[in-house]
């Protein structure tokens, strides 16, 4: 009996989970297997097996770093990402707040449309922003990025911040304005502190977000030098008919690398905000 | 703690000045408080959305303001088959992309709300497909459907000796699209589970308790007690995944860039390849604006979906 649910436990959850991990790692494993693997033994498949690098090789991710703009890429990227979290994080926390905390006539209705501003797609948007942008004189300038991302970052993390400040209770802010503080020192002393898990999940989604994005980039940045790391990739290392694959897979490891390791330093924050949001 | 702070003496008898006092008075602190968020949504966002409708009805490209042609770009995009094109595998890929990605997902949040050791970390680990950016794992599906080298022909042809040619990927039509909608359907499957993952765990247990207690499969607690629970995030996390694979830009742009022969063109590759890079602004526009009736409809189906659950709309304190 108990051999039997034993076996059917294996079969029925940890066959196909391990079924799931494998299917949803594999592009990552062959992506890295890839970048350290010499051009001999990287279009060879009968003399060596593809699933095994034998000599492993730096060249790659050499020639990535040496022989292209990849540092300024990823320099750019990480500037842009950090320029719109940041514009992100003071403007969705202000107005999480105004609209949770303040509580004026309507504000269910300004938090209803910022949360519609989400369901707006980039795709929509990328043309006109464009003429927007040369209008502004912010063609070719990774500023034209900072300055569009929060369009759909401000959505998202105002969304979260709601939630969290939901989460902390209003006797604390009474208290305050009983004891005489102003609404600006409750917000500075008391809210923010509290609400430090909930800006660090949006810092993490928006700091994500703006590392993946990709049609504003590549419709609004011309110049190689100005490129984010995932356009630059695709126009700048794409060339020819004879893919490099070798430094094409590094530059996408490369590129995975801080997000996957940012955000696993912070998983548990991210994990659990993921599923509290949608559990609210 | 920080009360007792603020409570001190000193800060009770200090007059405030009258930049505090402005600060205090809410309705001028409420302003300024949404002015940044509203600011760069107005300029950012709804000034463009505007400004993109206006554009469709007009014949600018690139470099030369436009004359109001009215609905001459519509009339033209009815006619294109190129245009026909693209809505057809629009609504291909996000029928099959969402079937696929909330079947599998949903098995996954299924299996995932087991007991097992190493539960967290796996759920990490999981979620990888979906943080890393879209074009970096995108490269490396492209790799992995190389017409000679693809390692999936590899398996097939010389290790299990079911195929005997390497197949072609992304060479023909049928093929390349539905290279992409597995593509898609991979990175989608992760964000899916973990959102259904959440909203299994609010299903209480007694539920299904007293269910076992009448003698119920597991097949009818599945679609008794489960399935209807989970309605209400099914119905959000489905619109949310039907908006943005509809509108998808980035995996096919990266894979096809709408080949073989405009086969795997998405409504915002067409705009894209019309918009920027032909510099016809006015029907790269309108190409996108024929996308919005579309989200208009899957986006009255979340309010409603919304609605029904008083969801983060900021009224409700129950």
């Amino acid at each position: 009996m108990a051999w039997d649910s034993g076996l059917r436990r294996l079969m029925m959850i940890y066959l196909p989970l391990g079924c799931f991990v494998l299917i949803l790692l594999f592009p990552f494993y062959w992506m890295a297997i890839t970048s350290f693997k010499p051009n001999a033994e990287l279009m060879n498949y009968k003399e060596h097996n593809p699933f095994w690098i034998t000599s492993p090789t730096l060249a790659h991710i050499k020639h990535l770093l040496f022989d292209t703009d990849y540092p300024r890429w990823l320099w750019t990227t990480m500037l842009v990402a950090i320029g719109a979290t940041t514009l992100s994080l003071i403007a969705s926390t202000l107005a999480a707040y105004a609209i949770e905390r303040l509580r004026f006539r309507g504000s269910p209705y300004v938090g209803l449309g910022i949360y519609l501003a989400y369901l707006v797609p980039p795709s929509i948007l990328f043309i006109p922003l464009a003429t927007v942008v040369v209008q502004f004189g912010l063609f070719d300038s990774p500023l034209a990025l900072i300055l569009v991302y929060p369009t759909f970052l401000v959505p998202f993390c105002t969304w979260l911040l709601i939630g969290y400040f939901k989460s902390i209770p209003y006797e604390l802010e009474e208290c305050a304005l009983v004891d005489g503080a102003t609404r600006l020192q409750i917000l500075r002393r008391i809210t923010l502190p509290l609400a430090v898990p909930g800006l660090i999940s949006a810092g993490i989604f928006s700091f994500t977000l703006s590392w993946n994005e990709f049609i504003y980039a590549l419709a609004f940045i011309q110049s190689g030098a100005n490129k984010t790391v995932p356009v630059a990739i695709l126009t700048e290392l794409v060339t020819g008919d004879v893919y490099q694959w070798g430094a094409l897979m590094a530059g996408s490891l490369l590129g995975s690398l801080p997000v996957a390791i940012f955000y696993s330093l912070f998983v548990d924050y991210y994990v659990s905000s993921l599923t509290g949001a949608v559990k609210e | 703690m920080s009360v007792t702070t603020l409570s001190s003496p000193a800060l009770a008898q200090r007059q405030p000045s009258w930049l505090v006092r402005l600060f205090d008075y809410k309705p001028f602190l409420v302003v300024m408080c949404l002015a940044p968020a509203i600011g760069l949504l107005a300029v950012f966002l709804t000034y463009p959305l505007g400004l993109g409708i206006w554009l469709a009805f007009t014949d600018t490209t690139i470099g030369r303001k436009g004359i109001f042609v009215g609905l001459d770009n519509f009339q033209y995009l009815l006619t294109d088959s190129l245009w026909w094109n693209a809505v057809f595998y629009s609504v291909i890929y996000t029928a099959i992309a969402t079937f696929g990605k909330f079947a599998l997902g949903f098995w996954l949040a299924l299996l995932l709300n087991n007991h097992f050791p190493f539960k967290s970390l796996l759920r990490a680990i999981i979620l990888l497909p979906w943080i890393v950016p879209t074009v970096l794992s995108a490269l490396a599906f492209w790799w992995i459907y190389d017409p000679q080298f693809s390692i999936i022909s590899y398996l097939l042809v010389d290790v299990l000796h079911w195929r005997t040619s390497n197949i072609d990927f992304l060479g023909s039509p049928w093929p390349a699209r539905f290279s992409l909608i597995a593509a898609n359907i991979w990175r989608g499957i992760p964000f899916v589970a973990i959102s259904l993952l959440a909203g299994l765990q609010t299903i209480s247990p007694s539920l299904y308790e007293a269910a076992m207690l009448d003698g119920a499969s597991s097949w009818q607690r599945f679609r008794y007690i489960t399935f209807p629970m989970m309605m209400p995030i099914l119905a959000i996390v489905m619109t949310f995944s039907i908006i943005f694979t509809f509108t998808d830009f980035q995996l096919v742009y990266a894979i096809t860039r709408g080949g073989p022969g405009n086969s795997t063109h998405l409504l915002a590759t067409l705009a894209f390849q019309r918009g920027i890079a032909g510099g016809e602004l006015g029907e790269g526009a309108a190409i996108a604006v024929s996308m919005i009736p579309f989200l208009v409809f899957a986006t009255l189906f979340s309010y409603f979906g919304l609605a029904r659950r008083k969801w983060q709309q900021g009224e409700a304190n129950d």
